[in-house]
């Protein structure tokens, strides 16, 4: 049990010191794609850093919760880069909670993070807001109907079961996997304000989701944020691998599998940030209008998984 | 490798034709649809030609063959000619918007689904139970069909139709004779000629592929 616990800590710690690097590492080859200079896969750190060494200039009408969000996101985030099996399998809080939770997990993070963006009373503040929310409350469905279909497969909503069914038992082709793969791609984009329904690197603020949501934030409650918003990233990726690729994941009680679980976490998140990158090179961003057809095809998607299942499956 | 793991590859396999042939639903760009029209026809060709080697079905290789050649190579190379000279590569809007038209796709795809069991029910080859997957791809591209109002899109959704029938072919009864698919394939090669030649006639009369013009030739 000690061990175990000793496990989980070090598995959340992972997480949270790796975040930062996997999304240095994906805007490297986003650099890369576009024929850019790539900044070092160490700038997410130095921002950090910096972002931490600043005094934070808040607005006087601002409430507690607008100090309270940054730390209640980043709580969030860590608690569900936890919940998500990387390293080791079935760890001592994964039955604390379901992939349902975990989807509750991030959207307790995401109305603190719209409150704290209404608090202020920025026009874009609140611009930010309501769009983060019409686009979550399209991406939250598609995002259930990928897990349904994953817990179908595994009749348990449970993650450590459904990487236990993937991973461990015969090798089995799931075509219904292929339409919840493509829905997560999907839904991962507009969960974590990426190219195509959001640009992360925009200056224009009548285009901007995510961003504008953060305009009033400085010094580190930003970089609380940031973190955040790397950490959110390394767990949807994680949650892809765990979902659709999680051989290599140690099974429970196997400590002598960690070292190359670890050394397969880490050529897996390598390897998908580099996709992610291709990905995001190769697509436009969408008008915001859009994002609902977009989000509704995932959606669909979603559920063609579900029904594919009950053909091909059963 | 095991008969199961060939059998989940198929139905991988015809999972994708279904992913593809609803990706051609919500595609805006002609030159995209002419894309996944290929890659539709691929997977149909990879697909033929697994169940020929799985059951020893040695016509299998040559319908295999014909579809990579006229669906993958020779009918989107002629229909990317096409598009480059009549200039038609733009954004056009279907006439029902396209998350409607993916709603009734959904509720298609669930009716095929239920209209195949009865029938795989009877069928007694391997890949019996993607014979909805199939239907569901006709019926698809027949949707396309009905939303689309220029012609090249309703062309490459009749082509699309012929593929979901062709896969439907192949897993209930492993395929029509080679005689018949032969004579298929010159047909839809043929009036597919005969149609690139129209849509030429179509622009000159009407300046533009707009089908809609052509109720104008109604008697009044």
């Amino acid at each position: 049990m000690a061990t175990g616990i000793l496990l989980q800590i070090a598995q959340t710690l992972l997480a949270i010191v790796l975040a930062p690097m996997l999304l240095g590492w994906v805007n490297q080859c986003r650099a890369w794609l576009q024929g850019r200079t790539a900044p070092p896969i160490t700038q997410p750190y130095r921002t950090l850093r910096k972002l931490f060494h600043k005094d934070a200039v808040i607005a006087r009408q601002a409430s507690p919760l607008f100090r309270i969000a940054p730390y209640m996101i980043f709580g969030c985030m860590a608690l569900a880069a936890g919940l998500v099996p990387t390293i080791a399998n079935d760890l001592p809080l994964s039955p604390a909670t379901d992939v349902i939770a975990l989807v509750g997990v991030f959207a307790l993070a995401r109305v603190f993070l719209a409150l704290a963006a209404m608090d202020i009373g920025t026009s874009f503040g609140t611009l930010g807001a309501r769009r983060e929310m019409l686009v979550s409350f399209l991406a939250e469905p598609a995002l259930l109907m990928v897990f349904f279909t994953s817990s179908l497969i595994s009749q348990s909503t449970e993650l450590p079961v459904i990487v236990q069914t993937v991973a461990h038992k015969d090798f089995v082709l799931y075509p219904s996997l292929a339409f919840a793969a493509v829905a997560f791609w999907m839904v991962s984009t507009a969960e974590n304000a990426r190219i195509p329904v959001d640009n992360p690197t925009t200056h224009l603020e009548l285009t901007m989701i995510h961003e504008a949501m953060i305009l009033e934030y400085s010094a580190r409650h930003l970089a609380l944020i940031e973190w955040a918003v790397a950490l959110k990233l390394y767990t949807y990726s994680a949650l892809g691998l765990a979902l659709f690729i999680p051989w290599g994941i140690a099974p429970q009680g196997d400590y002598g599998a960690l070292p190359l679980a670890f050394a397969t976490v880490l050529i897996k998140l390598l390897a998908g940030g580099a996709f992610l990158a291709f990905l995001e090179a190769i697509s436009a961003k969408l008008r915001l209008f859009r994002a609902p057809e977009f989000l509704g095809t995932a959606f669909l998607l979603g559920v063609l998984g579900m029904l594919i299942h009950s053909l091909l499956e059963v | 490798m095991s008969i199961a793991l060939y059998l989940q590859t198929l139905h991988f396999l015809a999972a994708l034709l279904l992913l593809i042939s609803f990706a051609m639903l919500s595609q805006r760009r002609i030159v995209g649809l002419i894309t996944l029209f290929a890659w539709q026809g691929a997977a149909l060709a990879s697909s033929t030609a697994l169940v020929a080697w799985v059951t020893n079905q040695h016509h299998l290789y040559w319908s295999a063959a014909l579809t990579l050649t006229l669906k993958v190579i020779a009918m989107p190379w002629f229909f990317y000619g096409l598009v480059r000279r009549l200039n038609a590569n733009r954004d056009v809007e279907p006439m029902i918007n396209i998350p409607t038209t993916m709603l009734i796709g959904i509720v298609l795809v669930i009716f095929a689904f239920n209209l195949a069991l009865p029938i795989s029910a009877l069928s007694s080859t391997l890949m019996r139970s993607t014979l909805g997957i199939a239907m569901a791809c006709v019926l698809l591209s027949f949707l396309m069909m009905i939303t689309r109002r220029t012609a090249i899109p309703q062309v490459v959704g009749f082509l699309a139709m012929e593929n979901g029938l062709f896969f439907a072919a192949t897993s209930a009864t492993y395929g029509m004779p080679l005689v018949v698919e032969l004579g298929v394939a010159l047909d839809v090669l043929v009036g597919v000629l005969v149609l690139g030649i129209f849509f030429f006639q179509i622009r000159e009369t009407f300046e533009s592929l707009d089908l809609k013009h052509m109720e104008n030739l109604k008697e009044r």
